[in-house]
């Protein structure tokens, strides 16, 4: 199977007669040399994403001596009618990632803009803001279970503040304060990486557009709003996308922090995907989750896509 | 010319797929089970030193008295070990010899990984129950020691509030506990009454509260015919233990955010902690022997129960020489082993022989208390295949109780999700 499909466009090469031989070989080499990638990606991507396609039809299990049983849209039905966990799920993920796409890439741009000054000791900014990306999720979500508990550090912070007046939440235990909480944690892990990429695209912009303004006599604002922020237009559509892609994937933190829980308040599709098809075997539940999630990230990238298209 | 180049670009990459694809199978296929008159044997125990030794040594008696069916030991860190299994299973390649925890026995022998044990009668019934796994009145697993749930407390505490200290005979009723928490969580020197040990995972939560569960009269499941969770896990006496359990945390008895570990007990900032046997001996290096109380379970109206099942051995069901399989089971199962065990790791033998030639078990051993209350008040969890689901809700609807949630409403939903599992599983009636 895989070795047509790599093999295939030669032959339509062939065909066209037209093409000198060392476009022909040129476009074979190239075949060649990406087969190794496309074949691992067939393996661990295509593969999976098929079985996953035909599993969510079948009441599949990971330990049964029963063989899958096609039942149609059931696994479907099921999440929608009688999964009031799933429900939430899909909402919490949601709203994840409509409150971390905007601040994360908000407040990145803001700290890449401020450290990309020329003023001493940037560098050991660059380095504190980048830090918390090359720490572990969850050796990171581990240290903040501890400083959201009841006599953690940010009860105790926000005790001396008050002078004494503050009433001691569990964050974590806390119906109303879980998510926000583990919101604040993935921004302020994550914010570094993408600092870094506008900071990338930042230093990419001629600085002969902005001696330009300056002779132009242009403000601050208007010095962002013209030079700046056209330049940073390819950054900020590879920007949105990987934050979408990675807050709608929202999972290390819940699995490590809350177990989904309390009530529900931080239960994800990919948790509840996990929980359901690998924690409790049922693997065609599991897939049709996984199912619905796809579909979702899939057609949310590209209506993004067809978004930030319209700009240009 | 090009016709050819372009057969035997096509036979290359068919070649590297095929290499591929051999390379994997090969990866699964390799070390086969008991191919060569050897017998191979997993154990889940890597990370725990003390443990492995013990069962290194009986390998290499063993292996010394039956040159021709050498045992071979695989050990695997503790939280891959059942996915190691579940491949392996898969790729039809399960050693002959395994241990298993013993509340997933059933989903195992219902899924064909385990064959029923063939061990002698005389054996098997000097090991106390709590140690065998039985699914369809057949013997699947036997274990070597086991363990107990108990509260441990400070006895100081207890004499500064005035409360009256129970034994493992006369446990505290419900009135009697409530008020020892009310009483303890009133001296001035400590932060709360209890540690309830929530801070604990998964399989945790159902080993440790299901019992107090079903000393209120509730259940997880039907144990008659393990068909349903209604009745049992949403009835009258399963929301009365979801209130009062909640209760215990908004009448501030308990932190919903305990340290880890048991550290709020050992760093004196809890009086009593609810945990098991193989706490007892850091506690009581901590605060001295006389210090430390070790409490029986507490009878909320239908009886004291506590968790029972550890770890235990198993035969596969594709193992190609169950003979020697069972001859080292039971070659593991002697006295002097499950001494060694006890004393590695502070568990209880299961064969009551063996228990007054350990060093914490013997008479006046400093865990002779944990003893009685592992034998006595053991209930095992329910042995169907269906017991890691109702594990996984069970978890879930404890946990949405601890932090607020309406305790009817989530029972009577996570009812539904174990009861919907079932009927998916036509019932998990055996082949």
């Amino acid at each position: 199977m895989p070795a047509s499909t790599t093999i295939e466009p030669t032959r339509d090469v062939g065909k066209q007669r037209s093409r000198s031989s060392a476009a022909r070989k040129e476009a074979r080499t190239a075949w060649l040399m990406a087969s190794p990638a496309l074949l691992l990606l067939l393996l661990f991507m295509g593969i999976p994403i098929l079985l996953t396609f035909a599993l969510s039809f079948t009441n599949a299990r990971l330990i049964s001596p029963n063989p899958p049983e096609f039942i149609g849209l059931n696994n479907f039905i099921r999440a929608f009618s009688a999964d009031p966990t799933f429900i939430r799920s899909l909402t919490n993920t949601a709203f994840f990632a409509l409150v971390v796409v905007p601040c994360q890439s908000g407040l990145a741009l803001a700290l890449a803009i401020l450290v990309n000054q020329k003023v001493k000791g940037v560098t050991a900014f660059r380095t504190m803001i980048f830090m918390p990306v090359v720490t572990s999720m969850v050796v990171v979500s581990i240290l903040w279970s501890f400083f959201y508990e009841k006599d953690g550090l940010f009860n105790s912070i926000l005790n001396t503040l008050t002078g004494g007046g503050w009433t001691a939440v569990a964050w974590l235990n806390n119906p109303g304060t879980a998510m926000p909480a583990i919101i604040l944690l993935s921004i302020w892990q994550a914010v570094g990486l993408h600092m870094i990429i506008w900071l990338s695209g930042l230093q990419g912009i001629d600085p002969a557009l902005y001696e330009a303004a300056a002779l132009d006599g242009v403000n601050g604002w208007q010095r962002f709003r013209y030079v700046t922020w056209p330049g940073l237009h390819s950054t900020m559509v590879f920007i949105l996308v990987t934050i979408t892609i990675a807050a709608l994937g929202l999972f290390v933190q819940v699995d490590v922090m809350t177990s989904g829980g309390p009530q529900d308040a931080t239960s994800t599709l990919v948790y509840h995907a996990v929980r359901k098809g690998y924690r409790e075997q049922d693997m065609g539940y599991g897939s049709a989750i996984s199912l619905i999630f796809f579909i979702a990230v899939l057609a949310i990238s590209l209506i993004q896509r067809r978004l930030t298209r319209e700009d240009d | 010319m090009n016709t050819t180049r372009r057969t035997f670009l096509g036979l290359g990459a068919t070649a590297a797929v095929a290499a591929t694809l051999a390379a994997c199978s090969s990866q699964q296929g390799g070390s086969g089970s008991g191919t060569s008159g050897g017998i191979s044997l997993w154990t889940h125990n890597g990370g725990n030193e003390e443990e492995l030794a013990v069962v290194e040594k009986a390998v290499a008696a063993f292996n010394e008295a039956n040159p021709d069916t050498p045992v071979e030991l695989k050990s695997f860190p503790q939280a891959s070990y059942n996915d190691s299994i579940a491949a392996a299973a898969v790729a039809g390649d399960l050693p002959d010899i395994l241990d298993l925890d013993g509340p997933i026995m059933p989903n195992w022998a219902y899924s064909g990984y385990l064959a029923p044990l063939q061990i002698s009668s005389e054996l098997e019934e000097s090991i106390i129950d709590s140690a065998k796994g039985y699914w369809n009145d057949t013997l699947y697993s036997v274990g070597p020691y086991d363990t107990s749930l108990c509260f441990l407390g400070r006895k100081s505490a207890f004499e500064a509030a005035g409360v009256p200290i129970p034994t493992v005979d006369e446990p505290w009723t419900r009135e009697e506990f409530d008020d020892a928490l009310a009483k303890l969580s009133e001296l001035p020197d400590y932060s709360y009454a209890i540690d309830f040990s929530v801070a604990d995972s998964a399989e945790w939560w159902p080993y440790a509260y299901a019992p107090m569960l079903q000393s209120f009269g509730g259940d997880l499941i039907d144990r008659e015919t393990f068909e349903t969770a209604e009745g049992f896990l949403n009835g009258d006496a399963a929301v009365q233990w979801g209130e009062w359990f909640r209760s215990c945390f908004t009448k501030g008895y308990a932190s919903e955010t305990p340290a880890t570990d048991g550290q709020d007990f050992l760093q004196g900032k809890v009086p009593l902690y609810y945990a098991g046997g193989w706490k007892v001996l850091q506690s009581q290096e901590t605060f001295g022997e006389d210090e430390v109380l070790i409490l029986p379970p507490v009878d909320f109206g239908q009886g004291a129960h506590v968790g029972g099942g550890s770890w235990q051995w198993g035969v596969s069901a594709t193992s190609s020489n169950q003979e020697a399989a069972n001859a080292f089971i039971e070659f593991l199962m002697q006295d002097e082993y499950l001494v060694e065990y006890s004393n590695a790791i502070g568990n209880f033998p299961s064969v009551a022989s063996a228990t007054p030639k350990t060093e914490y078990y013997a008479e006046g051993g400093a865990l002779e208390p944990v003893y009685e209350i592992g034998t006595k008040y053991a209930l095992l969890r329910p042995a169907t295949p269906g017991y890691k689901v109702i594990s996984s809700i069970f978890d879930k609807a404890a946990r949405d109780i601890v932090s607020g949630a309406d305790v009817k409403a989530t029972l009577d939903q996570a009812v539904k999700d174990i009861d919907a599992d079932i009927a998916s599983n036509n019932g998990y009636q055996s082949k």
